[in-house]
């Protein structure tokens, strides 16, 4: 045969053809594959990373304000703007150039003057004006979409939701010097100042039938207060129309109780420092949290705290320090907890109340600030300056909610009586605080893990060093397996079983469960003692190492004598009911699904993981070790402890971080197994929620890019960075391990 | 004493005795799970019995032993400190509300497991135990007394016949009409969308609309037919209270007098039962009937994993075992992907959700499926980006067992088969692969145990609680990956903790979960048998 013919050497080219590219294509695919696998760790990361950005604002056009606003504000799509003048102009303008789109005088009947202004809640778009005869005209501006040639085009427009004839307000025709409104349901409610320092209520209920605009309302509800020696600057009546705040001249807050027929006095108090002023006040969202600005520059978030007496007490929750100049004006996001505060030096601080973060601060114009708005959207900033300018700026501020204390520290949620760790996540409304606090999560999460290990690594490790060096090399070669093949038991069933079979009847039998572990290892070793004291001719018969086949019917007898004694002893100790006994003699609270039931589960899923790994590392301890520890007259024990326990403790530690791992990330045990109550106790009675379930639990509802969805993704990263790390030092272990044992 | 405290010996036993600790949690897990999934279909007798002033027929079907302070709460006082009580199976939850009861063991009076006592499976409601009064046609009374049963078992024969004609038309002929009209409004829809208002091209569709629409009027008049003859026939049956119920045959799924069945036919019913089990759609929000869209749906999902993970696997061992360097790097990456097996399932899914689901999927759907938008097709959980999540949670586990596959063929080959002037690509193709076979087998067998047990991850992409139709069916493109799907792991979490009747549903979660068990230990077992046959195999290479 001829090596080199034509045809061998074309062959032998094709065959190295093959060669390379078997080669580059195995390359190739290989760390292609490898990148994808990675890819998990950097598309979670992707996902959070938005939580941490900080927020920007960009200056987008400026144009003059020919009028003199006392309110503005924008609409949903950011496209107009308006304005209201003392003079009763409403002014609709392009939020592009600053275009008047439309103009509108509101209808003041003749003979009177604007002598106040309101604004409801934003989100209803509704504002008043308080006339000097005692009456007030109620203004919505609305906007109409339509979509001519598939084009949005968006019209504004004015109405009179109580009619175009001024509402009586104060019966007496006092001007009204300072006045707020708010609606909600069929029940609207005016509050007025009047000249004489007098607080008018005057509630209008809507009548059944209610078409358009021109409504039909009784006036149901009618009180007045006399209110000596308040000089009010501000007043603010919240939207359930229960409260009314006022703030005065002297800095100081009064808050009045307006849901019983006479309005009571409840708590006047100074809110900012003497020789300090109240310069604006807002609710935040929710109309539950002050906001105070005051003449400093400081921000403070104040709201009725709970006290012991039951009493409602206005408390300062947390203060915003960050701008010097005196706060004119504060706008409240319409959707979340955050505001936006304006100075006298043109500057402009974002704030969220919850996070207690000052997301950023902007000077938007040389000017003093005379106004600001925010949109609903909480995307575009408006705001009106002292030389008639209008700025319009761009925010970008997505996840204003978390900062390190939102997500890991104790924070003072409003209507709570102190701060607290609190994981609550769905929101029915828009006046919801989410909480977000991850230590709950974190907490249940190591107590599993915790009660788990608990269970598993006394079973696991004595099992693995019986099985590894005493046990009969017959039995092993039965055990070893049929304890793996646990691993692979789907946890799904563990937690089936934990759920609906264990727990009912540990709750039954909680006295026989401790029984059980106080009797087993004395029954056990009273076996072993009279198994040592038996005559040699029997002790002869029974080989070494089937000491486990031996002890299987002793086990048994104890489960069941411990179970069947369970319940004289509940009736003998614990009245008959441990539960019960629990809660009311020592105060435990106990839960049918609880930590106890978690850690027996989870310890049997991750018993042979733990088992497995801890067994081979026993087992591998050179043999030479052994039997020359025993040569030397050690007993089997003393070797096992001074000799294979410590040339194999760091495999068992990496046997029992794997387990760790194992417990930490497990999923459906807890589901299934817990109330999935995000509580902070240690107590072994009571439910539990952890990272992973509630990842399993909120994540097809959450909403997607929302702060929400960001932070589950946050807590799967946590988990993935935990498991991983634990991972890798178990496993940087065992290869020192391997290493140590293959050189002695 | 002391010197045998000394010796060790007792820690030897207690050591001892946690090996037989876990060994009886091992064997007794599955021994639960085994009684109590396999009982629940025996037909178990029924009981007629005295209680206080009323007259019960029911299953006895389970018994606790409560504090008698228990139940002092509820009003009632015994001589005895513990009182045995049992959870009565009544059914009839049409006439009685509820269907199970706790009664006191001691009051029941004159109990009897009469020979006639009739039990009926049906479509709803939950079972109805009862004594047969007269067969009827069109509310005539054919048959009644002793031949009444006779007649019955003719009569339903026929019933159930129509009934699965029904289902014949129903499911795959009205489907497949459906599916054409959806596909006819998407064709006018992409009309739409590219703004083309050829009139002959919408009268095509509206013509072929009207066909379809005339084809399936068809049908319905056909179904029309069929169902008046299938509510032809009913019966009339005495309760437990005395009341005369009326049942249409439709509604029927089995009837049996099982006080009166003898050892055969137990068994026979038995065994008919576990086929309904294994074979038929779920009934009563998945309480009753069987599992079978379950269990396709995971042999789907496996089967669909398998192909995306064995070459991804295999690729990736042969590449980090035969051509990447082995310095630090690959050391690192090998570690890595060990532990990536460690990461929590629930990780996975979450990943699944964000990058397959809402990333990948959302855009696969604005470049090729625009025209069913805003609905989602891939863009939404579905069977295709679960078998890719769960894929990706096996990975490392193919890749390790190939890699200790590969690594423990023995150097001689290799060095032989080089040594005849074969290039690395051949040896590999040629000699190592075919070795290490069983090795890639083994990680792809423990890969599928792994997947078909895992809950969590898939309760993020794709699982749901009752599919309406299958991952595959007669209707084109045959396998549609977008679907959802049902899932024997979801199955168990979802019948026993999601349902509105845990009780009712507790034996088919039993059966569930012994079906599941089963699966992943024969699949361990073969695993394990597969390595050991290896390790003789390369021992006796070594060897030679």
């Amino acid at each position: 045969m001829n090596t080199n013919s034509q045809k061998a050497k074309r062959r032998r080219k094709w065959r190295m053809l093959k060669d390379q590219i078997a080669k580059y294509s195995m390359t190739l695919g290989g760390i292609s594959i490898i990148i994808a696998i990675t890819l998990i760790f950097f598309y979670l990361l992707y996902v959070v990373l938005p939580l941490f950005l900080p927020a920007s604002m960009n200056h987008i056009v400026q144009f003059s304000n020919p009028d003199s606003s006392i309110y503005i504000a924008s609409e949903e799509k950011n496209e107009l703007g308006v304005s209201f003048t003392n003079d009763a102009d409403v002014v609709f303008f392009s939020l592009k150039d600053g275009k008047v789109i439309s103009k509108y005088k509101i209808a003041i009947p003749d003979d009177t003057s604007i002598t106040s202004f309101a604004v409801a809640d934003p989100a209803t778009d509704i504002v008043a004006f308080g006339l000097n005869d005692g009456r007030a005209v109620v203004v919505k501006h609305d906007y109409k979409i339509t979509y001519p040639n598939d084009v949005r085009v968006i019209t504004p427009h004015i109405k009179y939701p109580f009619g175009k004839e001024a509402i009586v307000v104060d019966e007496k025709q006092r001007a009204l010097t300072h006045l707020d409104i708010q609606l909600k349901g069929a029940k609207n409610t005016l509050a007025a100042i009047t000249a004489d320092n007098n607080l008018v209520l005057a509630t209008f209920t809507k009548k059944e039938s209610f078409l358009g605009e021109s409504g039909d309302f009784e006036r149901t509800y009618n009180s007045v207060l006399a209110l000596p020696s308040i000089y009010v600057s501000y007043l603010l009546l919240d939207k359930e129309q229960k409260i009314i705040y006022l703030a005065d001249q002297n800095g100081q807050i009064t808050h009045i109780d307006i849901s019983t027929k006479t309005p009571k006095i409840l708590q006047r108090l100074r809110v900012v420092d003497v020789n300090t002023k109240i310069t604006a006040l807002e609710f935040l969202t929710g109309d539950i949290s002050l906001l105070v600005g005051d003449s400093k520059g400081h921000i403070t978030q104040w709201f009725p705290v709970r006290d012991k007496n039951n009493n409602h007490i206005l408390t300062k929750i947390r203060e915003f320090n960050d701008q010097s100049a005196p706060i004119i004006s504060i706008a409240t996001e319409e959707r979340r907890k955050g505001f936006v505060a304006a100075d006298n030096n043109g500057q402009v601080g974002i704030y969220h109340s919850t996070a207690h973060r000052t997301v950023m601060l902007e000077k938007v114009t040389d000017a003093g600030i005379k106004n600001i708005s925010i949109s609903p959207r909480a995307n575009r900033l408006l705001v009106a300056d002292n030389n008639n300018q209008f700025h319009v700026w761009n925010l970008d501020n997505k996840h204003p909610e978390i900062s390190w204390s939102a997500l890991w520290g104790k924070v003072w949620y409003e209507s709570y009586e102190s701060p607290d760790y609190v994981w609550q996540s769905s929101s029915a409304n828009n006046d919801f605080e989410p909480k977000f606090s991850l230590v709950p999560l974190a907490f249940g999460t190591l107590k599993a893990a915790f009660y788990a290990m608990l269970i598993a690594i006394p079973i696991a490790v004595f099992g693995a060093i019986y099985t590894a060096y005493f046990m009969a090399p017959k039995m092993r070669s039965i055990v070893k397996p049929s304890i793996e093949i646990m691993a692979a038991l789907p946890t799904v069933i563990l937690g089936f079983l934990a759920g609906l079979w264990l727990a009912p009847i540990m709750e039954k039998n909680l006295p026989g469960f401790f029984m059980l572990l106080l009797l087993l290892p004395i029954i056990v070793l009273v076996f072993a003692f009279i198994m040592h004291h038996l005559p040699k001719s029997i002790k002869h018969k029974i080989s070494t190492g089937w000491q486990s086949a031996l002890l299987i019917p002793i086990i048994l007898l104890v489960i069941w004598s411990a179970f069947s004694l369970s319940y004289p002893v509940e009736v003998w100790l614990f009245d008959g009911n441990m539960p019960n006994w629990l809660t009311n003699t020592l105060g435990v609270d106990f839960d049918q699904r609880n930590a106890l039931i978690v850690g027996i589960a989870m310890g049997l899923a991750v018993i042979p993981n733990i088992f497995s790994m801890a067994e081979d590392a026993v087992f591998s301890v050179p043999k030479h070790l052994t039997i020359g520890s025993l040569a030397l007259g050690a007993t089997p024990w003393q070797t096992m402890i001074r000799v294979i326990i410590l040339t194999a403790s760091p495999g068992i530690f990496s046997a029992i971080m794997i387990g760790m791992g194992r417990a930490v990330g497990e999923t459906m045990i807890v589901l299934m197994a817990t109330g999935n109550t995000p509580i902070m106790d240690f107590n072994i009675f009571e439910g539990l929620r952890t990272l992973s379930a509630n990842i399993a639990v909120e994540m097809p509802e959450a909403e997607v890019a929302s702060t929400h969805y960001r932070i589950l993704f946050l807590s799967g990263l946590v988990l993935f960075v935990f498991t991983f790390f634990f991972n890798t030092i178990a496993e940087v272990v065992r290869h020192r391990l391997r290493r140590k044992y293959s050189s002695l | 004493m002391k010197n045998w405290w000394k010796s060790g010996d007792p820690w030897i036993w207690l050591t001892a005795a946690s090996v037989t600790l876990s060994i009886l949690a091992v064997v007794g897990l599955l021994f639960l799970i085994a009684v109590n999934g396999l009982g629940h279909f025996w037909p178990k007798p029924v009981l007629e019995a005295d209680y206080e002033s009323s007259h019960l027929i029911g299953e006895i079907y389970d018994q606790e032993t409560v504090a008698a302070s228990q139940l002092a709460a509820s009003g009632l006082t015994f001589d005895s400190d513990r009182v045995t009580r049992y959870l009565l199976k009544t059914g009839n939850r049409d006439l009685f509300g509820s269907d199970f009861h706790w009664l006191i063991a001691d009051q029941f009076k004159n109990k009897q497991y009469p020979k006639d006592l009739m039990v009926i499976e049906r479509r709803e409601w939950g079972n109805f135990y009862g004594y047969l009064v007269a067969v009827k046609e069109n509310g005539k009374v054919i048959s009644e007394g002793k031949a009444a049963w006779n007649e019955l078992q003719k009569r339903l024969k026929r019933t159930l016949k129509i009934y699965g004609w029904i289902r014949e038309i129903e499911k795959s002929k009205i489907g497949s009409i459906n599916a054409s009209l959806e596909d006819l409004r998407l064709d006018k829809r992409r009309l739409e969308l590219d703004h083309d208002n050829d009139p002959k091209k919408l009268a095509a569709i509206e013509t072929q609309k009207a066909a379809l629409l005339a084809r399936s009027e068809k049908f319905n008049k056909k179904l029309r037919q069929l169902y008046f003859a299938m509510n032809r026939d009913s019966l009339t049956a005495k309760v437990m209270d005395g009341r005369v119920a009326d049942i249409p045959l439709a509604k029927i799924v089995h009837a049996y007098r099982p006080n009166a069945m003898s050892l055969m036919d137990k068994i026979q019913f038995y065994g008919m039962k576990i086929w309904e089990f294994l074979s038929d759609d779920p009934r009563e929000a998945n309480t009753e009937g069987g599992i079978f869209p379950a269990i396709f749906g995971t042999v789907i999902m496996v089967i669909l994993m398998s192909i995306i993970v064995t070459p991804i696997g295999v690729i990736a061992a042969i590449y980090l075992h035969e051509y990447a360097k082995q310095g630090w790097l690959t050391r690192t990456i090998r570690i890595a992907v060990n532990n990536l097996a460690g990461v929590p399932s629930i990780v996975y899914g979450v990943f699944g959700l964000g990058f397959f689901v809402y990333f990948v999927g959302s855009n696969i759907d604005e470049w090729f499926f625009s025209t069913a938008l805003p609905a989602p097709t891939f863009g939404t959980p579905g069977i295709l980006w679960a078998s890719l999540t769960l894929a990706l949670l096996t990975v490392p586990v193919v890749i390790v067992s190939t890699e200790e596959g590969l690594s423990r063929i023995p150097r001689s080959i290799r060095e032989g088969s080089l040594a005849l002037g074969a290039t690395k690509a051949e040896t590999l193709w040629r000699t190592v692969l075919p070795m290490a076979s069983p090795a890639m087998m083994t990680g792809l067998i423990l890969a599928i145990s792994r997947a078909a047990g895992e809950v969590a991850p898939l309760m993020l992409v794709g699982v749901v609680k009752l599919a309406p139709s299958l991952a595959i069916d007669a209707q084109a493109p045959f396998l549609h990956l977008d679907r959802q799907f049902m899932h024997l792991g979801f199955h168990i979490y979802d019948v026993g903790f999601q349902s509105p009747n845990v009780e009712a549903g507790r034996p088919l979660v039993y059966a569930t979960a012994f079906l599941l068990v089963a699966v992943i230990i024969i699949l361990n077992l073969a695993a394990i048998w597969i390595r050991n046959n290896l390790r003789e195999k390369y021992k006796a290479l070594e060897t030679a």
